[in-house]
Parts: C-alpha cells; structure tokens; sequence
C-alpha cells in the first residue's frame, strides 16, 4: 500500500491559481465521496487552506493514482488541466510522509512556524473521518502526523517568537505592561499597519480604545469598527495619559509628541509605564520621548529588528525539527510496510511454525524411549495441522490483496497474533485529545 | 541529625543554584519543574533542620550570627517560593537563590558553641523581634533581587537589546507588583519588630530605646522604607527610583545586619 500527496501550494502557485482550485468546506462531502470512487484510489483526505490545497491518498498503483489525482483537481473545478498542471507537485512513499510530517509541523509554511496550519489539517482530517473517506493507514498516517507536529512544537522553539511586527509589538508590550486585560490603546491616525497592530491589541485582551484623526469623522468611524472612543485631533495631548499603548502614524511633517508631553503624561499616570509605537514616517514621536523615566518609545525599525531576529531563531529551530521529523519517518514508514500481504502471510505462518515447534520439543524431550519413526510422524501430523488451520486466512488476505480494503484485514490479524510489535503509544496519546 | 538535614539543605541548594542558573540559558518546562523541586526539597531540609535544632535547644536558632544566617537564608528562600507559586518567576530565582546559598555556607563556616542562653535572651519579646525581623528582611532581599531585575530590564528596553535574558525577564509590571507587595509586607513586619525590640529592650535593660548602633541603624531602614512606601502611595514613585532606592535599603540591611553588633554583649 502507498501514501501520495498531490498539491500546490505557495511555493508552487500564486493566489489566482490556489484559490481556483480550493475546496470549499461546506460542500467538502462531494469531493471526497470523487475522490475515493476515482480508480484505485482506496483511501482520500482533502486539505484546503489558503495557502495550500492538498490531496493525500493510498493506492497500490502509484503512477495511475498519482495521475488520476491530478486529472481529479483539474475536472472537479472545470479548469482546463494544463493550466494547473505545472503547479503540481506530488509525492510517494518517503517523500509524501516527509511533506505531510513537515507540513502539519509548519516547516513548509509560508512563515515557518505558524500555528494555524495543524488545526487545519486536523479540520480537514475530521471531514475525511466523518464522510469515511480516511481509512486505517490515512487515519494512522494524520495521527502520526499530528503526533510528529506536537513533537516539534514541544521539543523546539519554531512558534516561540514573534514573527510580524504587529505580534513583536504586543509581544513588546506584555514585556513592558505585563496582562493587557485591563490596558487601553490609542491610536492617532490612521494607517493599514497602526490598525493591524489594533486589532493584535484588541485580540490578547487589551480593554477599550481611543481613535484620534485630523479628520474627526475618520477617527469616528475607526472608532466604531473598533468598538472605541473617538478624541478631536486638537485635544489628543489631553487624553493621551488614558492609553498605556500609543500607536502613532500620521502624515504630520514634525513630531506632535515631544517630551515635554510624554513627562506631563507620565505623571498624570502616577508613574505607571506607557508604550509608545511610531510607525510613521517621517516621526510623529520625539526620539527624546524614549529618555523620560516610564515612557518606552519604539519605533518600526526596533519591530522590524526583533521580527528579523526572531526568524533568525525559527530557522536554527527548524534545523531541529527536520532532525526530529527523520527520526519518526523511519518508524511510520516501518509501520506501513508491514502492511502488505506477502509479507504478513510469512510472518503468520513463522508465528504458527515456532508455536508448533516449541510444543513438539516440550512433548518430545519428556518421552524418553520414543522411536524416531514416531517422532517424524509427529512432525508431519502437526505440520498438516498447522496447513489446515493456515489456508482459508492465507487464501482469503490474497483475495483480499486483489481487492481494496486489504489492510483491514492485515492490521487485524497483526493484532490477533502479535506479529509485530508495534509502537502506538504515541498515537493513542493523540487519539485521547 | 542536624548535621544531615544540615548538609542535605546545602546539597540541594547548590543544585538548585546551578540548576538556576542553567534556567537563564536554558529554557525548558522540564528543567523549570525540576528547579523548583529541588529548591523546594531544600527548604523542606532546612526547615527541619531549623526545628530539630530548635526542640534540641529548646529555643528558637536565632542567638548569634551562625544561627541567624542559617534563618535569614531560610526565610529567603520561603519567600521566593511564596511569590515563585504565585507569579512564576523563575529568573528570580536566578538571583536570591544564589544569596540564601551564600548566606547558608557562611552560616555553617562560622564556629558554633553549645551554650547557656544567657538570661537577656530569654525573653518572649526577644523571639517575636528576631522572628519578624527575619520575614521582613527575607521580603527586602526579594524586593532588592526584584530591583536589579527591573533595573536589567529597563536597560534591555531602552537601549532596544533584545537577547534571551530580555525574553526571560518578567514584565516590568509584574516586577512592579512583586516589589510593592514586599514592601507592603516587609515595612509593617518591620515596624512591629522594631516595637517588640524596644519592649525587650525595657524589659531586659530598663530602656525603650538605647540608641545603641543596631537600633540606630534599624530606624534607618524603617525611615528608607518608610519612604518609599509613601513615596510609592502618595505620588506613585516606580520604577528606577524606586528600584533603586530599594537596593539601598537591602545594602544597608546587609550592612545592619552584619556590621552592627548590639552593644550589649553576650
């Protein structure tokens, strides 16, 4: 049996082409029910996000499969194949357990490390196992896969750092403000990455927050988005000590913050700390700002620096868990060999043939004047026992290897007869969540 | 006996110390868990060694330098694993718990005699003064270890250096918050100790007050803290100063405690 992967992503695909080819998940039941009725496909998981739209499969005929998959993705969204086809990457055996370990570990996403991708595998892998289109070898593979990604997570530190400069920001800010649950924001001005940087706020916790703008219907409408209070531009200085974060980009062509102001604020405030975040350019904030005892000033370029660092360390860390990711997928891959047929019949048949030979030793070493005729009799009696009890098993997992659901079968008797010892643990870990 | 939960109390301190001390490399949940073991594990030690020391006297170790050192390091450590449970401040530990280890082996380098109590000692008013004058020196010393901190952090963000130590840090508020409460606690068990020490003081010498040099020097300490903690309520001092100002304080604590002998000897 093969695992294949079939897919783009955005390293192989622009938006344009990725969102042509995106499977809805309201409607997911349809391409899955396509998916696993395509000739010889067995078993069929989808994985659609943004960044990426996967197929992972199991076939015995890698080539064909491989092939019809990519057919698959071109007729189900009525695009012409060719204009997808180059796109298209696939993988067997080794490789397609490599992408999906490193996939769902976030090593192939397009900022490493990321979190969001797991739980959308684990998303995608839900609708698979509930339209039944995953089977024993898929749902042993997303486990192991989900299992290898915690691994990574745990044992590394890929996801530990901020890696935009609206998370450095907030990251900066707990540094300074500790909890941001009782903490105010005001934002003067408007721009995409002050709102951004807002909305960051907004999402760890932070309480309330003022909009200010020469334009006092513009700071009105922000502040309604935002659920905020909106300040006239001409009094802001007098509001200010109510923030303890300050984001600043306006188009002013001097600085509208000196630290005259910031000392006047920072004792209006007891001396409680207030964070100040410039991102305009030129400066909307006095560099001096940043010498007033309780008033931190950054500026986007000391973001930039922390993201720039921070992926600096994401990359040493990924080194890590492509380390980790070789160790496991020596195991998987272990796993799914013995899943064949010729070799689970030889494996059965050894297990009887030491059962039988240790009970014909017990018997035989206690019978003291036993002929050796009596003894060779012995053996063929058990011997055509042992073939009996054998051939109906061994003849219908060959009739089954014709057919499709041949692993069931296999995994079971593996499991009767304890043909291997196999490691679950840490995939019944998993199961358990 | 002593002697074993004596040396046990040592060996795990220094293990903790070092353990401690690879928390600032290193950053691992496993180690932080096990630190915290270990260090925990110590203090059980040295609390029954202080007990058993103190069923065996029948008086509580408090007597001279040898017996108070052993305790001021006891009530350092107890009171980084009070504020550890509740903030999880790990890197603190990183800076007092090396001290209450100093503090310990100092302790045990000292000569120690089998003795009389003298009579002056025997008062109950002694007791609660020595005692609680421990807990509030144990409250300054996390509030110093919490200063330098602050104060190592406050650098890492105005000079915008943002290296491993800056992400191991607690935030400056959570800083804050640690300081204030030690000063809320340390300052009143502070005060009530001085005013225990001066009814001993009645009762053994005849005198509320003798100005001798450790009475002198502990209203100096209650006066630094008393500041700050008013400066702290009243105008909402924070910060460097405050931070600085509280390392003074310990400074002159430590001094206190090891330069001032009382002039009344025994």
């Amino acid at each position: 049996m093969n695992i294949i992967v079939v897919g783009l992503s955005h390293k192989t695909a622009t938006v344009e082409i990725r969102e042509k080819v995106a499977f809805s998940p309201n409607q997911i039941e349809k391409p899955l029910t396509a998916l696993i009725n395509l000739d010889g496909i067995i078993e069929g998981v989808i994985v659609s996000t943004c960044n990426r739209v996967e197929i992972y499969a199991t076939t015995r005929d890698i080539a064909g499969g491989t092939a019809r998959i990519k057919r698959f993705m071109a007729e189900y969204h009525h695009l012409p194949f060719e204009t997808i086809e180059p796109h298209l990457y696939s993988f067997h055996a080794e490789a397609a357990i490599r992408h999906v370990f490193r996939v769902a570990s976030s090593l192939d996403s397009m900022v490493v490390g990321e979190p969001q991708i797991l739980g959308q595998i684990k998303t995608s892998y839900g609708y698979a196992a509930e339209f039944k289109s995953s089977g024993i070898i898929l749902n042993r593979f997303l486990h192991k896969a989900f299992s290898v990604a915690k691994r990574v997570r745990t044992e590394t530190k890929i996801a530990s750092s901020a890696v935009s400069v609206a998370f450095a920001a907030v990251e900066l800010a707990k540094k300074i403000l500790g909890d941001l649950s009782d903490k105010t924001i005001m934002l003067i001005g408007a721009g995409e990455m002050c709102e951004l940087a807002a909305k960051h706020f907004l999402n760890s916790g932070a309480k309330g927050v003022m909009v200010t703008n020469r334009t006092f219907e513009r700071a009105v409408r922000l502040a309604e988005e935002f659920g905020g209070e909106a300040v006239p531009f001409e009094s802001f200085l007098d509001h200010l000590h109510r923030a303890d974060i300050v984001l600043s980009s306006t188009g002013a062509p001097h600085c509208i913050i000196g630290p005259k102001d910031a000392e006047e604020i920072v004792r209006k405030r007891r001396f409680n700390p207030i964070f100040f975040i410039d991102i305009a350019v030129p400066r909307d904030i006095d560099p001096k700002v940043d010498d007033v005892e309780n008033a931190y000033l950054f500026t986007v370029d000391h973001l930039q620096e922390i993201v720039q660092a921070n992926l600096a360390q994401r990359n040493l860390e990924a080194a890590k868990a492509e380390e980790i990711i070789e160790q496991e997928i020596g195991q998987f891959h272990k796993w799914l060999s013995t899943l064949e047929v010729t070799p689970t019949i030889v494996a059965l048949r050894n297990r009887f043939d030491e059962i039988r030979r240790a009970e014909i030793d017990k018997t035989v070493s206690g019978w003291k004047d036993l002929p050796p005729e009596a003894e060779k009799r012995l053996e063929s009696l058990t011997i055509a026992i042992m073939n009996k009890l054998l051939h109906t098993p061994t003849s219908v997992l060959k009739q089954a290897g014709q057919g499709g659901r041949v692993d069931l079968y296999i995994d079971a008797i593996r499991q009767l007869f304890e043909l291997e010892s196999l490691q679950r643990n840490d995939e019944e870990l998993e199961l358990e969540e | 006996m002593t002697h074993l939960f004596f040396f046990l109390t040592v060996a795990l301190y220094c293990c903790a110390t070092i353990a401690y001390l690879a928390c600032i490399i290193r950053t691992s949940p496993l180690l932080t868990c096990w630190t915290a073991r270990l260090l925990t594990g110590g203090f059980t030690a040295h609390l029954l060694s202080t007990i058993h020391l103190a069923v065996k006297m029948k008086y509580l170790p408090l007597t001279n330098m040898q017996e108070s050192l052993s305790f001021f390091s006891l009530a350092i450590v107890g009171a980084f694993i009070f504020f550890d449970r509740k903030y999880k401040v790990t890197t603190l530990g990183s800076f007092v718990v090396p001290v209450a280890l100093l503090m310990l082996v100092a302790s045990s380098s000292l000569h120690a005699e089998v003795r009389q109590l003298p009579p002056i000692l025997q008062s109950n008013w002694f007791w609660i003064h020595a005692l609680l004058a421990f807990a509030s020196y144990a409250f300054f010393t996390i509030a110093a270890g919490i200063a330098v901190m602050y104060l190592i952090q406050r650098y890492f963000l105005k000079t915008k250096h943002f290296g491993a130590l800056f992400q191991k840090l607690p935030s400056l508020e959570t800083m804050d918050e640690i300081s204030y409460r030690c000063l809320t606690a340390g300052w009143p068990l502070l005060t009530i100790a001085i005013i225990s020490g001066s009814i001993w003081s009645e009762k053994a010498m005849g005198s509320y007050w003798i100005w001798d040099r450790k009475q002198t020097w502990s209203l100096i300490i209650w006066f630094i803290y008393a500041a700050l903690l008013h400066g702290r309520i009243t105008i909402g001092w924070r910060g460097k100063r405050a931070a600085i100002l509280s390392i003074i304080g310990f400074i002159v604590v430590l001094f206190t405690f090891f330069g001032m002998k009382h002039s009344i000897t025994w």
